[in-house]
């Protein structure tokens, strides 16, 4: 029906137009980078702390340290990429010019898609090298070494699909303040506060933070009954569930 | 051609729009009429596939709205001011709404022009006050270049100034020979636009017909007399075979009267006249009485009826009838 390219161009521009939205794309490459600098470089003096037990020295996790504030930013531009949408009402102008609310949808998912992985990958490869060149060459590791490519690149990934999830929620949602309240905590504070409750440690497992973060540990942990892409795939399996409810509102729902 | 044809949505257990079928002609100005909470949104709404109907359809040229490759082309919408992000340029706005239809970028700049908006084009709409954001909303509508208008309340909150605009546009649009779907809860401004009339209350259709028939079904003219000689006044009347009906504070009205005729009865039977004037019944009246039952909440209606009371009206009943 509409022209998937044509309405992909003006979800690019709804995008690039907004100034909160730039920011907190911007935000999550200055946060992590930042971040990654400033631990690489407190790493490089106090190794032995980064040591303590026993463990081996991951500078690869030290580097990208900052992902973990990284990803809230990376859930604020999901959230508001697809949020100010309902907050403006301009929701109702973009499915009078796009009725087809599949295509409005999928030409959404994919320009944040492409444009939260094209930040995502620049984010944690610039944080990678930075991080490494502040450990200084007794600490530093590289990308050859053992699962490194694989953190440093899923890890990218990790990210573009928490930023799809976020969209997914939003648009379930209709609201970004209220989305940004369930994604929040849940992503940030709810599962490693419950995953120390005996009880729902082994659900909590299965959430989209866990499942995702274990494609970024280089050292493999027998804490997880799955694999770093096996984990990955959860969480991508998560991201898919949001966008189908979203659609699901979507074409239900009045405008 | 839009056609609605048996449109219900029901929100709950309220009926917002009742069984509603109707054509929007073509090439002239309808206005589509109806107190506040008629169902006018609603109904906009559903012709452009945003709110799902409970029941019926809405098509146009035969098809539903959602089947129309690139929309904006066929049917441009002011459905509410200031439906723009506020971060967004006027310019920005535009454009994604033209590339979603694949209308040329050159046609921003046409269609800003064309609503005065050229100077603010680069500031975001934030600052934008009500008037700016309408004719925005109208640059919106316009930017395809399509053949049917629709636009919801257009005149609401604007100034004097932008009234006149809108009217004239309106008027302009129409004289292009576009198609022109426009509703409002003022009478006096569709007398001022439109070529035809739809009238809702309570969601149900109530009239549909042209303007100019409207006026000739409810405009009645009449001549109001006051006299100190009431007795004489009425004699004279009667004896001219004329009937006059009790106006406000004493006076007396006589329909189709012709105020010349009046005078001279009066000066021939030698009664005072202090008052000879003739009157029409304004269309805004017509309009009330038309839509008066359909009226949500009339104001100053005051207490609610007080719940019935267990065995209030037995008495009422008739002897040896059981209900």
């Amino acid at each position: 029906m509409a022209a998937f390219p044509a309405v992909a161009q003006s979800e690019w521009t709804k995008i690039r137009s907004v100034r909160s939205t730039v920011w907190s794309l911007a935000s999550v490459f200055l946060i992590t980078v930042a971040l990654g600098l400033a631990i690489g470089l407190v790493a490089r003096n106090n190794s032995s702390d980064f040591t303590e037990d026993g463990g081996p020295f991951d500078a690869t996790a030290i580097s990208l340290i900052g992902v973990g504030f990284g990803r809230l930013a990376i859930v604020v531009f999901g959230v508001l990429a697809v949020g100010n949408e309902y907050s403006s009402g301009m929701i109702r102008v973009s499915l009078a010019a796009v009725p087809q609310r599949g295509t409005l949808l999928a030409a959404k998912v994919a320009v944040l898609g492409a444009l939260a992985l094209a930040a995502s990958l620049v984010t944690v490869f610039v944080t990678f090298f930075v991080g490494q060149a502040a450990l200084g060459g007794g600490l530093s590791t590289s990308l050859g070494a053992e699962n490194v490519l694989r953190a440093v690149f899923g890890t990218a990934l990790y990210l573009t699909l928490l930023c799809l999830l976020s969209a997914g929620v939003t648009v379930m949602v209709r609201h970004q303040i209220l989305a940004l309240a369930i994604l929040v905590p849940f992503i940030l504070l709810v599962s490693p506060l419950l995953s120390l409750v005996p009880v729902v440690k082994n659900w909590i497992k299965y959430f989209p933070d866990q499942t995702g973060g274990a494609i970024t540990q280089v050292f493999p942990t027998d804490d997880l009954p799955y694999g770093p892409w096996t984990g990955l795939l959860i969480c991508a399996a998560w991201t898919a569930a949001a966008l189908v409810g979203g659609y699901l509102v979507l074409r239900r729902r009045d405008a | 051609m839009i056609e609605l044809h048996h449109l219900t949505k029901r929100y709950g257990d309220k009926l917002a729009v009742d069984d509603l079928s109707f054509r929007i002609p073509e090439g002239v100005v309808t206005g589509f009429l109806g107190p506040n909470g008629a169902g006018k949104s609603t109904t906009m709404r559903m012709i452009l596939d945003l709110d799902h109907p409970t029941s019926g359809e809405v098509t146009i040229g035969g098809k539903h709205y959602a089947g129309i490759r690139d929309p904006l082309r066929r049917i441009g919408a002011l459905l509410e001011a200031k439906a723009v992000h506020p971060g967004r340029t006027a310019y920005d706005h535009l454009l994604w709404l033209a590339q979603s239809n694949r209308v040329p970028r050159a046609r921003v700049d046409e269609v800003l022009d064309m609503v005065g908006l050229t100077a603010v084009a680069r500031k975001r709409a934030r600052g934008f006050s009500l008037g700016m954001g309408q004719r925005l909303g109208i640059a919106s509508a316009l930017l395809a270049d399509p053949q049917t208008l629709m636009f919801d309340e257009p005149v609401n909150g604007l100034d004097p100034e932008g009234i006149l605009w809108i009217r004239n546009l309106m008027k302009r649009l129409a004289a292009e020979g576009r198609t022109v779907f426009v509703s409002s809860h003022l009478m006096s401004e569709m007398a001022l636009t439109a070529d035809h009339l739809v009238v809702i209350g309570r969601g149900r259709l109530l009239a549909d017909l042209s303007m100019a028939e409207f006026i000739k079904r409810n405009s009645r003219s009449s001549v109001r007399l006051r006299t100190p000689h009431q007795e004489q006044l009425l004699d004279a009347l009667h004896g001219a075979g004329l009937t006059a009906e009790a106006g406000p504070d004493g006076s007396w009205e006589v329909v189709d009267g012709d105020p010349a005729l009046l005078g001279d009865l009066a000066a021939a039977h030698g009664v005072t006249l202090h008052e000879l004037s003739p009157q029409q019944a304004s269309l805004e009246e017509a309009f009330m009485q038309m839509t008066a039952e359909s009226v949500e909440y009339h104001m100053g209606a005051g207490a609610p009826e007080p719940p019935p009371v267990w065995g209030a009206g037995w008495n009422d009943r008739e002897p040896g009838k059981e209900s």
